[in-house]
């Protein structure tokens, strides 16, 4: 593009100012749905935070409802989350974690495995609420587990298992082949480099995924509502083991749920805190396995 | 199986015990081998689950359905047709289910109008105008909104959303159907944003160096260069979107107000889909009309759903493909 006589050689042209002009709009513009998407998130919690404060205090977590909930503290439903979370990972954690490593480390890539993925990722599309439909007709009927945390956690299990394999597949993948390559050629078997390779590399990224599902399933309340989440259980207080297997149980999200529209004349305050406290417990658990896998990929030596 | 014999450095704990046998094969003890045959057929069925479960969540949900469909007081064209619900009615019961299908796509439309242009932009901006530490920090921040639970989000719908649709549009009743899209749109903001900018960070790096050495600026990189190149793996990401906002229950059940309607302005209650079942499951008797009609509710949404992601995992396939 010849520049016009007399101008000097490497000036803007009014074509490509326009061009310039048009790329600082565009920047401005997605930098402020950007933030448009953030900040008013912020100012939401820091008013949830300002309306809970009259209610926060240890004693809300650890003291039990009182005056049908319109009163005193969160503790059963707290221990009931613990539960569910726990035991529902126990289940989908290894067989998540197994699953992952089949597809990654021994499944070739044919139809039926390409089957495998798509069940996968249907089965992390799933709506919650089909999930509770689920547990309700098969763990509930016709497994006769009956309205227990034995079924809601297993319903939470299936639910958490396609984001483990995803998240497992990923830490795997992070594994260079080259490793892989240099144990087979001293002889050892695929397992044998599984087990001494693969998995001591990639074991905190695993970690790190299992850690993320904590949150999802403690945020979740479709799945158990229906499944042995209930209104309310009488727990003394401060009890670390008030429910079995069979018994229902109550969970912080059911309980948000409940306090904040089943239940009238509520004290004011108390929805707020229990949701400030269930946002703050999921985000908790996030931010540290955030900070675990910044800290392990900044140590990493390949 | 790679090898069972030559040189093995000391990788399993087989390895030692049968190496004083004084010839040049080395056979791992039979124990080891058989436990890891027992592993690998244990990892096989572990793969295999995924597709079992999917099965099985078809399955049990529609074996509670099926007997509806052969019951006398049901019409399967009332229940995709007809605007008429009323499961629990003494004399006029009606499971029309249509209104709920309208609400369902009415807050799936308004919250994909609100999260498409906000995500797809802040993906754009993400993936290709901020510097590498305000990127780091931008989606550490993405990531625990994506984790924030959908009945908090609910509540803030309930509480925070609505006194403010009161205060900015004077209606009576905040919960409504603009309520409700805005929760949603913010809840699937962040998805369509992270698989977004995975489908830019996809386009390889010549292509922008191509670009900018053209002399196109970054923008110009961005509109006619990147977005073309990614559009599949953006599809996905306004896919997945979609999924996560037809499938969201305990969001749409607290903040778009709880009357079965066809909306005819933002500002109407709705019902959707997902939140019918909540609500009334657990009313509905166990094996009553009522109760299969809502599982054939929840088929109908496994099946929507499935498509959905159907289509996603084929644009990111073809993605893949070039």
């Amino acid at each position: 593009m010849a520049a016009p006589a007399g101008a000097p050689l490497f000036s803007r042209t009014a074509h490509v100012q326009r061009a310039e002009r048009r790329q600082a709009i565009a920047k401005w513009l997605t930098f402020a749905m950007a933030v448009s998407m953030i900040l008013p998130l912020v100012a939401i919690v820091g008013y949830l935070l300002y309306r809970a404060a009259p209610s926060l205090s240890w004693e809300f977590l650890t003291d039990v409802p009182r005056r049908g909930m319109r009163e005193g503290g969160i503790w059963p439903a707290f221990v009931g989350t613990l539960y569910l979370v726990g035991l529902s990972l126990a289940v989908s954690a290894p067989i998540g974690v197994l699953a992952a490593i089949y597809l990654h480390e021994y499944a070739k890539d044919n139809w039926f495995n390409r089957l495998i993925n798509l069940a996968v990722i249907n089965l992390a599309g799933v709506p919650s609420i089909v999930h509770a439909l689920f547990g309700l007709g098969a763990f509930v009927y016709a497994a006769r587990f009956g309205y227990s945390i034995l079924s809601a956690s297993l319903t939470l299990a299936i639910m958490t298992l396609p984001v483990i394999i995803a998240s497992t597949r990923e830490a795997l993948a992070s594994v260079p082949t080259a490793f892989r390559a240099a144990c087979w050629n001293v002889g050892a078997s695929r397992w044998q480099t599984i087990r001494g390779v693969v998995l001591p590399n990639s074991i905190s990224g695993i970690l790190t995924g299992v850690i993320l599902q904590v949150s999802r399933a403690a945020g979740e309340t479709a799945p158990v509502m229906f499944t042995g989440a209930v209104f309310f259980k009488a727990v003394s207080r401060g009890d670390l083991f008030p429910y079995r297997l069979t018994d229902q149980c109550m969970a912080l999200s059911m309980h948000l749920y409940t306090v904040s529209t089943q239940v009238p004349n509520v004290k004011e305050s108390i929805p707020y805190a229990t949701a400030i406290v269930l946002l703050g417990s999921v985000l908790m658990v996030n931010a540290s396995a955030i900070a675990l896998r910044v800290w392990l990929r900044n140590r990493k030596r390949w | 199986m790679v090898s069972e014999s030559g040189g093995r450095a000391g990788i399993g704990a087989g390895a030692a015990a049968s190496a004083g046998a004084g010839r040049a094969v080395f056979r791992r003890p039979i124990a080891s081998r058989l436990a890891e045959r027992a592993l690998e057929t244990l990892i096989r069925l572990s793969g295999v689950s995924a597709i079992v479960f999917v099965l099985a969540i078809f399955f049990f949900i529609f074996r509670e359905a099926a007997p509806v469909l052969f019951s006398p007081g049901f019409k399967l064209s009332e229940f995709l047709f007809s605007t008429q619900w009323f499961p629990t009615s003494a004399s006029h019961v009606r499971y029309g289910t249509l209104a709920l299908t309208i609400g369902s796509l009415s807050v799936t439309g308004v919250a994909i109008a609100l999260a498409v242009p906000f995500g797809l932009g802040a993906a754009i901006y993400v993936s290709e105008f901020c510097g590498p530490r305000l990127k780091e920090g931008l989606k550490i921040v993405i990531e625990l909104l994506a984790a924030i639970p959908s009945v908090v989000w609910g509540f803030i719908g309930l509480t925070v959303m609505s006194r403010i649709t009161i205060a900015l549009t004077g209606t009576p009743v905040g919960v409504n159907l603009l309520n409700g899209g805005i929760i949603l749109a913010l809840m699937s903001v962040p998805i369509i944003v992270s698989i977004g900018e995975d489908a830019l960070k996809a386009v390889p790096d010549s292509y922008r160096e191509a670009a900018l050495a053209m002399g196109a600026n970054r923008w110009q990189t961005v509109y006619r260069v990147l977005i073309p190149a990614a559009r599949n793996g953006l599809l996905a990401a306004v896919l997945l979107g979609v999924g996560r906002a037809v499938g969201e229950t305990m969001a749409v059940l607290m903040a778009t107000g709880h009357a079965v309607n066809v909306p005819h302005s933002l500002l109407d209650s709705v019902r959707t889909l997902t939140a019918n079942i909540a609500a009334e499951l657990g009313e509905a008797a166990a094996g009553s009309d009522h109760y299969r009609v809502l599982f054939l509710t929840g088929t109908l949404l496994f099946v929507i759903t499935f498509a959905v992601n159907l289509a996603a995992d084929l644009a990111i396939r073809g993605v893949r493909k070039r």
